[in-house]
């Protein structure tokens, strides 16, 4: 019976530290947090080229992330890209209506995403607006293309 | 010519007879409401397959992080990208190494011998002992075995990923000086926990699923004699460890093929 209790008590541990591995990946390796979803609001920006920008990306400002890319999708009116953007909930209201968002790389070869910077409207943003000052990712093709008519007509 | 055909048919037939088989004998061994004396028989079980699996597990788990990150920082900091080495070791080990690698040592170290008990059980008629005094051997030995194969591995692969990330930091952080909190932030801003956590723990259960149903079906159909229990032992870890990858592929294609 000593046995035995003592095997119960290695099950329930390693059950145990089971759970506690999945916390773990959870919280620390996945980067779980228990804030609510609604602590954001959503704005949107239309880009003309969005490079190889994907959901989840980040959405910085001054270098700080503020906020991710919720959805990329095609704007069939304009035939741009309409970008979702969520945000952290305390800029609500503090955006400038000016805002600009312009799709930066992290390095030369690293991921993209969206860096904000205010500009200086009294007026501010609301949740579902768009950002209408937008810059397009860099594509280096055209940038070497654009280089080289340059030089052509030079 | 004839001949050959003929004996490619009875091969089929055979092997379409051993699924049914397996598949017959999952569901009986399997689905039931466990007694009190079943829950205990389960507690044996899941020390004899899961606590005393944790050694080999978390041992691997924290060399192949170790390795990982060795590895992997040589490659990265030529493009001076080393702070995505926290992203890439846990990224690789929560979708494809901590399921695949803790389903083989499991089969190795559990498979074999669920086989080679069952196997020896079936061979000194054990088996047909039970059934004489009227308690079935698929609920009394097969199905505790089984329920616990299944609980086992998913909390080991926890483990194994655990103890693999930590292995990681260790090498990257502790000893090449990889920036601390790139190493966690890269990892945390990359992680995904439905989709790389939770995927891998899916696949580990569908491999627990598997090994642990070979395991014990190659130990309750064997040949009753010293050299079927050593073929049977043999071929439960070769058919785990080739089920394990090839179902790998597959579950990597649906949950992560989509993927861009």
């Amino acid at each position: 019976m000593k046995r035995s209790k003592m095997m119960e008590l290695g099950v329930g541990l390693f059950m145990l530290a089971g759970v506690l591995g999945l916390v773990f990946l959870g919280l620390r390796v996945s980067g779980l947090t228990f804030t609510a979803p609604a602590d954001t609001f959503r704005l949107e920006a239309n880009f003309a080229n969005i490079g190889s920008l994907k959901p989840r990306a980040r959405v910085t400002m001054a270098g700080v992330t503020v906020g991710r890319v919720a959805a990329i999708e095609l704007d069939t009116d304009w035939y741009d890209a309409r970008v979702v953007l969520e945000l952290d909930s305390e800029l609500e209201g503090r955006l400038s209506r000016d805002t600009t968002a312009a799709i930066l790389t992290a390095g030369l070869l690293g991921e993209q995403y969206i860096g904000l910077s205010v500009g200086g409207d009294p007026e501010t943003l609301a949740d579902g607006d768009t950002i209408r000052d937008t810059q397009s990712a860099v594509v280096l093709e055209e940038l070497i293309q654009q280089f080289v008519s340059n030089m052509v007509s030079d | 010519m004839i001949e050959r055909v003929t004996i490619l048919g009875r091969r089929g037939c055979e092997l379409l007879e051993a699924l049914g088989r397996a598949g017959v004998f999952l569901f009986l061994s399997a689905v039931g409401i466990p007694s009190r004396e079943g829950w205990y028989l389960w507690l044996r079980q899941m020390h004899f397959v899961g606590v005393l699996s944790l050694a080999i597990v978390l041992v691997s788990g924290l060399f192949i992080g170790m390795v990982l990150a060795l590895q992997g920082y040589t490659l990265l900091v030529d493009f001076g990208a080393e702070q995505a080495l926290g992203q890439m070791v846990a990224l690789s080990l929560l979708r494809e190494l901590a399921p695949v690698v803790a389903a083989l040592l499991f089969a190795g170290r559990a498979g074999s011998a669920l086989t080679a008990e069952i196997g020896l059980m079936k061979a000194t008629e054990q088996l047909t002992s039970m059934e004489m005094i009227g308690v079935d051997p698929l609920r009394r030995v097969v199905a505790p075995r089984l329920w616990a194969g299944f609980v086992a591995l998913p909390l080991l692969t926890i483990g194994f990923s655990v103890v693999g990330v930590y292995g990681g930091y260790l090498v990257g952080v502790e000893w090449l000086g990889v920036f601390e909190g790139s190493y966690w932030g890269n990892m945390q801003a990359s992680v995904d926990f439905i989709g790389d956590v939770g995927n891998g723990m899916v696949k580990s259960l569908v491999f627990a699923l598997v090994v642990t149903w070979i395991a014990v079906f190659q130990g309750y159909d064997l040949i009753p004699t010293s050299e079927g229990i050593s073929r049977a032992t043999t071929r439960t870890v070769v058919y785990s460890s080739l089920a394990v990858l090839g179902l790998d592929f597959v579950l990597t294609a649906v949950m992560f093929g989509g993927l861009n």
